[in-house]
């Protein structure tokens, strides 16, 4: 197994403070060309998604938060933070990656918990 | 230990009840058919009823709010399981009668249940009729009649492909809109040349057809299916001239036919329909038929109009009341797609002796026709604007002779005698028996007078008490209308929606709860009002950030997180995540040093694109996010501030070159637009707000169609507002003339501040303004002069704290994590 697929698969990256993230918002980690949009719910719940909506790529991370979901910014998709499932009558999910919030930093593991669908 | 058993029977006296009335089919007829019998003769029979359908009795009519998703199933249930236990009705769902014996009287159901009668009612509604051709029987192939349809084409529509809809009549419409509604790719396939041909005349049917097809569906007219194609599943449709329409859905909703196959089977006369008299008995005096199913006087229906009044009529027999009987009436065709007006009456083919009446106004969109014979009005066809179809259907019925009013008719009634009136008065001119509720026929007077003598204050009352609007609901705004002026200012409408639904509450009701309670947080509104959700919804929180941004701008610290991505970083997103940039350029006046700064801006960020808007001023489209604070940073040097191009709040103010260059300019409209501007850039309103000042009539900046515009005249300034030219076009109202620039200043920043108290979110100035009404408007801004300094004095106190330049306070810091990623993980690092 070569260095980048450890990376791939066990690495925590520490990517900042919980303090970096307002409230009911998201900030973007730019990992090589993929954007991960990290959320922060009004309960301070830490999830992280692929920064792209699974309707037309629309970017998450500029969406309102609410209730463990965001809103799409484009059209308007609401897709679960948790799960990364689009909900209601839509379909389709966005890949979710783990996150560990440890005292104030988040840690974030770039292996996809669930992959795109 | 002991138990007694009481048992209570609440109205139903068991013995009493001596015959026994079975009923085939559960739908609208027998359904209301009921409700008057039990009226009439609570006691006289034991009922049993045999539905095909395994469920309760629902308004089919509202199936087209189910499918596009404004109603729930839940909310069109007329009977639901209790009304039949507190009635003592038995009812079988899923059973379909599948013979009847008319010796024994008997009926027997598909799961062998066998009931006798001495009264037996046949109420077994139509069949969607299925296009002969090959692969009708393809699984994806549906028809349009019941939930299980609606089920049937929701779960189809998950799949946000392709549908063809066979068929441009009511129901292959409002099916149509429905898919598109949620998601589908829609093509609409019409064998006839127009659209609804039979309610129709070829120009409304063109006009519909246009605004069919500005919803993104498809409309092929002239289509002959010639089969249906695919391999296991439906995969598209194939028409007589070679063309294939790929679809994953076919819906066929070509035409139905009366259920009329037990009458024949039994040796009922039946012809279209099943055979009946005007006091709906068949050829066998115990056995009744109504609804699609029966056929009177050859004529058999396909609207409940007609069918209630058949409900009525055989209610009244089966409770022993010989008198009353069937008469035909015509009944109005209204299409139930939202945002599309169409009302269409009696028969309107052209002949000899008949001269027709015609308006057009093609950039309003309205097409009225009115067909005569001997001066009286025979057919009417409505699109647009349907206000007065109550009126000219009610003048049809009593066949009025129109010949005075000749010249006025089309306008409607409003203009009858001079001056045009609002809606309330138009409805209050109408005459006691003019007919409100199309479906139900429920005449103005009976409304007027049920909500008086019972004391009614809500619509629901008035629904449950006269059946009005209670079925399609399109006369909703009469009725509501009507209860306003039985009631004056103590109504305030009950339907109107909640916010989302997160609440139970309206929108104006939000808006007086957040001053009378003082609520000044997005929780707090959430807390004292019981939001069911724990923080909100995206529809919600930017409507009651609006509010408190509006009612306490001194106090409220804007919640950047409930505002939509444009507003929340004050540029526009675009569809692949970059952004454009829209500075001000006041009154649509620019210079060389201005146009020299874009320039530079354009090539320093490798600006992909450069476009002139409408709105008079210079866009810059693609410009990367993390850039926009430097980008702001240069147009900020050469003085350049926010567009708003994003905002729910003042856009543009256009202008024409007014007295400074024009040969007829009348006053320095580019003056005042600027002035306008300048005084009131910054401000958010519920809805976008966009206005233009013209020199003169010849009106070339448009201000016509504006929220608020400005004609410059020799005595002074014209103001109007309430126009629009987007989704809908309208042209605006006339606020009023006043003398000077000062005054024109004054009142339409007072008009704006009326309109931020009052407006819905999103909700534009024209709808405001057609729900407050102009009369009221005008006399609060253009008489009460109290009123309108007061509105002024509001608007410039928040200015204080709206009117700073949100790029210049992002270039200097703020908000900076919105355009810098968190972090940049480079994967090749650990290689
Ligand atoms: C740039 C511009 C088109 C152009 O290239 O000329 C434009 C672009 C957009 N318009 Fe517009 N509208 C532009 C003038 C207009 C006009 C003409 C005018 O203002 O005189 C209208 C019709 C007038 C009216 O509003 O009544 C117009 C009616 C709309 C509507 C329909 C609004 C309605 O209530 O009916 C929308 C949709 C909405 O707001 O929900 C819309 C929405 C949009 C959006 C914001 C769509 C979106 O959500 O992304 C577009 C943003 C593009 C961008 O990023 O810049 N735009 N839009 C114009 C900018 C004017 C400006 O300088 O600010
Ligand atoms: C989508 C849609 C939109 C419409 N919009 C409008 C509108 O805007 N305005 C308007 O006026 N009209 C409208 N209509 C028409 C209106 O719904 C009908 O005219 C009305 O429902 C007919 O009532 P009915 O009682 O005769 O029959 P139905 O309501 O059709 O009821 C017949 C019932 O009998 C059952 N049945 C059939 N055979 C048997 C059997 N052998 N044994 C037991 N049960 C049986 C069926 O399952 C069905 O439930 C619309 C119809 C549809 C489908
Ligand atoms: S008309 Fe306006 S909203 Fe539509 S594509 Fe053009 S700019 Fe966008
Ligand atoms: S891209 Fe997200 S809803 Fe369309």
């Amino acid at each position: 197994m070569n260095a980048h697929a450890i990376l791939m698969e066990a690495v925590w990256v520490m990517i900042g403070t919980i303090g970096d993230i307002p409230r009911q918002g998201s900030r973007r980690v730019q990992n090589g060309s993929m954007r991960i949009a990290v959320f922060r719910t009004l309960d301070d719940r830490i999830f992280a998604i692929e920064d792209r909506c699974p309707h037309k790529n629309g970017p998450l991370s500029e969406g309102i938060v609410h209730d463990g979901c965001v809103t799409c910014p484009l059209h308007n998709w609401v897709i679960s933070l948790e799960t990364g499932e689009a909900q209601g009558a839509d379909q389709g999910r966005t890949p979710t990656f783990p996150v560990r919030l440890e005292n104030q930093n988040i840690y974030l593991s770039l292996t996809p918990t669930t992959p795109a669908r | 230990m002991r138990r007694f058993f009481v048992f209570t029977f609440k109205g139903v006296h068991m013995n009493s009840k001596t015959e026994k009335l079975v009923i085939i089919g559960n739908g609208m007829a027998p359904g209301r058919m009921l409700e008057h019998l039990l009226e009439q003769a609570p006691d006289r029979y034991r009922i049993v009823i045999f539905n095909a359908e395994p469920r309760v009795n629902y308004d089919r009519i509202m199936l087209s709010p189910v499918l596009s998703g404004e109603k729930t199933y839940e909310q069109i249930v007329i009977h639901g399981d209790g009304w039949y236990i507190d009635h003592g009705i038995t009812l079988y769902k899923g059973h379909r009668v599948t013979s009847i014996d008319r010796n024994e009287r008997t009926v027997t159901s598909d799961h062998g249940v066998v009931e006798s009668y001495d009264k037996l009612v046949i109420a077994t509604g139509s069949m969607p009729f299925i296009l002969p051709v090959p692969g009708s029987d393809l699984p994806g192939v549906l028809t349009y009649r019941d939930l299980d349809d609606v089920n049937a084409m929701l779960l189809a529509a998950q799949s946000r492909e392709r549908a063809v809809v066979i068929g441009g009549g009511l129901l292959g419409l409002e099916a149509a809109a429905g898919l598109a509604e949620r998601g589908m790719e829609v093509t609409v396939l019409h064998v006839m040349p127009t659209l609804m041909e039979r309610q129709l005349d070829p120009a409304a049917g063109y006009l519909l057809q246009k605004a069919v097809e500005e919803r993104g569906i498809r409309v092929i007219c002239k289509a002959n299916t010639k089969a249906i194609v695919g391999q296991g599943k439906v995969e598209g449709v194939a028409l007589e001239d070679g063309t294939l329409v790929p679809a994953s859905l076919v819906v066929m909703a070509v035409g139905i036919r009366p259920n009329a196959t037990l009458a024949k089977e039994i040796g009922l006369a039946v012809n279209r329909g099943i055979v009946v008299d005007v006091g709906m008995r068949t050829s066998d005096g115990n056995i009744f038929a109504l609804g699609e199913c029966a056929e009177v006087d050859g004529t058999v229906y396909g609207l409940v109009a007609p069918l209630y009044e058949m409900a009525r009529v055989a209610a009244a027999r089966l409770a022993g009341d010989a008198k009353p009987q069937f008469v035909h009436s015509d009944t109005p065709t209204k299409l139930k797609v939202t945002g599309i007006d169409l009302y269409s009456l009696g028969d309107f083919a052209e002949s000899e002796d008949r001269e027709e009446i015609v308006l057009r106004d093609a950039a309003a969109g309205i097409y009225k026709r009115l067909v005569l014979q001997d001066n009286r009005i025979v057919g009417t066809v409505l699109y647009g604007d349907t206000a007065d179809g109550p009126w000219f259907n009610d003048l049809k019925k009593k066949r009025i002779d129109v010949s005075a009013m000749r010249d006025t008719l089309i306008f409607g009634q409003g203009y009858q005698g001079g001056a045009p009136l609002d809606p309330l008065a138009t409805v209050a001119a109408l005459p006691d028996d003019a007919e409100i509720c199309g479906c139900n026929g429920v005449c103005k007077g009976k409304i007027s007078s049920t909500i008086t003598s019972m004391g009614l204050t809500s619509l629901e009352e008035v629904r449950a008490h006269t059946k009005a609007s209670n079925s399609c609901g399109t006369c909703t705004g009469l009725v509501e209308q009507l209860m306003t002026l039985a009631l004056g200012d103590s109504y305030h409408a009950q339907t109107v929606p909640p916010v989302c639904s997160c609440t139970e509450l309206g929108h104006d009701e939000v808006r007086r709860l957040i001053k009378a309670k003082n609520l000044k947080s997005i929780p707090a509104v959430m807390q004292e009002l019981q939001w069911k959700t724990s923080c909100g919804c995206a529809k919600c929180r930017p409507a009651l950030n609006y509010y408190l941004v509006c009612d306490w701008p001194d106090e409220y610290a804007d919640d950047y997180q409930s505002r939509f991505i444009n507003e929340r970083v004050h540029a526009n997103i675009q569809k692949d995540g970059t952004y454009s940039v829209v500075p001000r350029m006041w009154g649509g006046m620019t210079s060389s040093k201005e146009l020299r700064a874009i320039a530079d801006v354009v090539d320093k960020f490798s600006i992909p694109a450069v476009k002139v808007t409408g709105g008079q001023r210079i866009d810059m489209l693609g410009i990367r996010k993390e850039d926009l604070p430097a980008v702001w940073a240069d147009l900020g040097e050469a003085g350049f501030v926010s567009g708003q191009a994003y905002a729910k709040g003042l856009r543009t103010v256009k202008t024409c070159v007014g007295t400074d260059w024009c040969r007829f300019g009348t006053q320095d409209s580019t003056g005042l637009g600027i002035r306008i501007e300048k005084f009131m850039w910054g401000s958010w309103t519920p809805a976008k707000l966009k206005m233009a000042v013209s020199g003169c009539p010849r009106n070339c900046a448009e201000a016509t169609c504006k929220d608020i515009g400005v004609i410059c005249v020799d005595s002074g300034f014209e103001i109007h507002f309430a126009g629009a030219a987007g989704l809908d076009i309208k042209g605006t109202e006339v606020l009023g003339l006043v003398k000077t620039e000062d005054e024109a200043l004054e009142h339409i920043v007072a008009l704006t501040q009326m309109y931020r108290e009052q407006g819905r979110y999103l909700e534009r100035i024209y709808k405001w303004a057609r729900r407050i009404g102009l009369e009221e408007i005008r006399r609060q801004i253009m008489t009460d002069a109290d009123k309108r300094k007061a509105f002024f004095e509001r608007f410039v106190f928040s200015q204080k704290f709206a009117q700073v330049d949100p790029w210049s306070e992002r270039v200097s810091g703020k908000d900076k994590h919105e355009f810098q990623p968190m972090a940049i993980v480079h994967k090749e690092a650990a290689e």
